[in-house]
């Protein structure tokens, strides 16, 4: 007999369950989430690196006449969004230990900073005493700002989400928490974002 | 023999249930990998025919010298939309997401992708988007080349823009989400046992494809969003006289075009490799090396985008660092190209129409990357940018490379994908058909090109009508050869003879289940196939005396 490419003993179907046919198997769904956080990370860089050119090769920058971004407002801001991702991770130990309740406060703790930290930016697109048309300075703002708000409010949404499902008893558990994981890890990575805008655009 | 080992394990009545797809699966939500990449495979077809026809216009225009079959403007729009539609609705998709989708899972051992909701979904943000990009020719189509530099293209119709820059962020946005499907598959499904180094060639080069769509995508996003706004929120950008650069946009675009185009040619490598030793019956030459090629090609796509910028009033030290560095991508690509021709050296040719397109792949792309890698050197660009001389080149590996090794491939996995086979003299028909139109009409453009006619402008100095009259009967003949393939295809997929499971008595995964696939790929385990290449090596078992082996041994 030759010796065949394939082993046939492999071929013939053993008496183990068909895969798929509702039992387990490793969910893959977190390195996805990661997979795509790469993407979302390429596209702020994308537009970071922007900026950073037309920085570098303006004359002046900001150029010319552009009113002074105040940094208390935005810097006030900025803890609460920074320390809304410690609140947000609360939520993750809680419903580690089963504690459906305790998560639920957290989240909502969360999505009122969340919140908060939206009026916040918008207060500060009522008083920066620029328009987005003024000058390159100030179009990459409001653009970088409002795209990363934009990612803030689908990060509420995913919280809100998540609240919404908490409230069936015992969807979430130590065991199948993944939605929490899901919200965390997006809000975590859009605190990143905001504070490497703050450094470019309020602090260099 | 590989199909009695098969008999072993292919039920002989295998239930209704795993194995009927209706007709109208096709048209629904389906989650099923094997359903979406037909999808994906017929309707990015169709968006060639759309692309086709848009190029057959191109070329009736350039026949003659002056302007008389359509309007100045219309022509722009005419080859803004050839290219558009080609890249974004026909190649993209097909490559990545039609046989990425079809075959990754049946290579791998898996019973489908990682998130199959989430590939279904981005099936279905092609349809319209493409829609939505040909809508615009009801508003006045985008005309600024597919490239759409501002300042020109805030300058032409807003509407036909604005339509070209969402339907773009719509199927970006498609090929960003297949991209998270074939990395987390292949990173974390493959079967027990088959590991990064032995499993398809194809599969390492959809992760090399995928991993550039994961990272330049959302840079061209990006681009896309900030000219929006120059377009409709009266921003500057990419406006000098409001304090923006539009050398800044042509950075953006490119660091995903460039990319782009190996998202449309490392797919097109893995199935070549995947074809040639099947019907040369020998196993592929030089795995590793092709393998990792893919990842060294995939690296050094990200960092080569300025070499479209030569003439762009970039640094003489960029112009250095882009070239060097794009000459420098043609190594791993060489690499491939002599790991093929060493693959069929020697072998017992099958010359079918798959094995035809394949081998008319390598030899076309092989032209198009001279002409690639002439275009690399800056002095050289500098006098041929923006003239035919390009157009040339990126139709010999867009057209030669990309459309011959998917009609390869089409040709290859049209039995595993309907269960019928397709009929071999009209794919050899369109097979002669092709290459004589396609060569007859891109290869004179290299004379032309050098010869300095300019490209995207409708009329052109006399002395070149000639040498466009014959590209243009070229394209005439391209066109006419579509239609034997498409009723082959239409008619084998309804009536063509049975194909069983293994027609071209291939080892590779896929091969080892039925025409079509069952619903979960496999009826029980996925075979284990250590060595997907194991052909010809085991010719003579027993060491029977040379009288005794026949030819017909060598075909396993």
């Amino acid at each position: 007999m030759q010796t065949p490419a394939i082993d046939s003993q492999l071929l013939i179907p053993t008496h183990e369950p068909i895969h798929g046919h509702g039992e387990a198997h490793p969910d893959h769904r977190m390195f996805g989430l990661i997979i795509f956080l790469i993407a979302e990370g390429m596209i702020f860089l994308g537009l970071f690196v922007a900026y950073g050119t037309f920085r570098v090769v303006a004359p002046e920058w900001p150029p010319a006449g552009t009113p002074e971004l105040e940094l208390l407002l935005p810097g006030i801001n900025t803890l609460i969004l920074v320390s809304s991702s410690f609140v947000i991770h609360n939520a993750d130990t809680a419903i580690k230990k089963n504690n459906v309740k305790g998560m639920q406060f957290w989240f909502l703790l969360t999505i009122v900073m969340g919140i908060i930290f939206l009026f916040g930016q918008l207060y500060e697109y009522n008083h920066t005493g620029f328009g987005l048309k003024d000058n390159v300075f100030t179009s990459t703002f409001y653009v970088l700002t409002g795209f990363h708000g934009l990612h803030v409010c689908l990060g509420i949404g995913a919280m809100l989400a998540v609240l919404w499902r908490s409230f069936k008893p015992g969807h979430y558990s130590p065991a199948h928490h993944f939605g929490i994981e899901v919200a965390e890890l997006y809000w975590h990575f859009v605190d990143v974002i905001w504070i490497v805008l703050f450094l470019i655009l309020y602090l260099l | 023999m590989i199909t009695a080992q098969l008999d072993g394990i292919l039920p002989v009545n295998p239930s209704p249930e795993l194995t009927e797809r209706k007709w109208w699966d096709y048209f629904t939500f389906n989650t099923d990998h094997k359903v979406i990449g037909i999808q994906y495979l017929v309707t990015s077809f169709l968006f060639y025919l759309v692309g086709g026809a848009l190029a057959t216009a191109v070329r009736k225009e350039l026949s003659t010298p002056e302007v008389d079959f359509v309007s100045r403007e219309l022509y722009n729009s005419l080859f803004t939309m050839h290219a558009t539609v080609m890249i974004f609705l026909w190649i993209v998709p097909a490559a990545n997401g039609a046989f990425g989708n079809f075959l990754l899972p049946l290579m791998i051992g898996a019973r489908d992708m990682a998130f199959p909701r989430l590939n279904a979904i981005a099936f279905w943000l092609i349809p319209p988007g493409g829609i939505l990009l040909m809508s615009s020719f009801l508003v006045g189509a985008p005309a600024s080349g597919w490239t759409s530099y501002p300042p020109l293209s805030l300058m032409n119709g807003k509407w036909g823009e604005l339509i070209w820059i969402l339907s773009l962020l719509i199927l970006g946005t498609s090929s960003i989400l297949g991209a998270v499907n074939f990395i987390t598959t292949l990173l974390l499904m493959r079967r027990p046992g088959i590991g990064l180094n032995n499993m398809p060639l194809f599969c390492w080069a959809m992760l090399s494809s995928s991993a550039l769509v994961l990272i330049s995508t959302p840079v061209l996003a990006g681009a896309l969003i900030l000219l929006c706004f120059d377009l409709i929120g009266g921003t500057s950008f990419f406006n000098p006289t409001g304090g923006g650069d539009p050398i800044v946009y042509q950075h953006m675009f490119w660091f995903y075009s460039h990319p782009a185009v190996y998202i449309m040619i490392l797919p097109v490598f893995g199935l070549v490799s995947e074809i040639l030793p099947v019907h040369a019956r020998k196993p592929i030459f030089g795995y590793q090396a092709i393998a990792y090629s893919s990842l060294a090609i995939s690296f050094l796509g990200l960092i080569v985008w300025a070499h479209h910028m030569f003439t762009s009033g970039v640094p003489g030290w960029l112009r250095m660092f882009f070239m060097v560095a794009t000459m420098v991508i043609a190594v791993p690509t060489g690499i491939k190209v002599f790991s093929w021709v060493a693959t069929v050296w020697g072998g017992k040719l099958r010359l079918n129409s798959g094995m035809l397109f394949a081998m008319g792949f390598v030899s076309m792309f092989v032209i198009g990357g001279l002409s690639g890698v002439m275009l690399a050197s800056a002095p050289f660009d500098i006098h041929v940018h923006d003239t035919y001389f390009v157009v040339a080149h990126l139709h010999y590996v867009l057209f030669g490379g990309s459309v011959f090794g998917l009609y390869a491939a089409i040709y290859h996995w049209f039995p595993k994908m309907t269960g019928r086979m397709i009929n071999e003299t009209w794919g050899k028909v369109h097979f002669v058909l092709t290459l004589v139109g396609f060569n007859l009409c891109f290869l004179p453009m290299h004379k032309v090109g050098l010869a300095g006619m300019p490209r995207r402008v409708a009329e052109y100095d006399p002395q070149f009508a000639a040498i466009n009259l014959i590209c243009s009967i070229g394209a005439y003949l391209l066109a006419v050869s579509t239609i034997p393939f498409v009723i082959n295809a239409v008619y084998s997929w309804v009536r063509g003879p049975k194909a069983g499971a293994n027609p071209w008595n291939a080892i590779s995964p896929e091969w080892q289940t039925l025409s079509p696939p069952p619903i979960e790929n496999y009826l029980g385990e996925p075979p284990f196939v250590p060595d997907p290449y194991d052909y010809g090596k085991d010719y003579n078992p027993g060491k029977r005396p040379m009288s005794q082996v026949k030819a017909a041994d060598l075909w396993r």
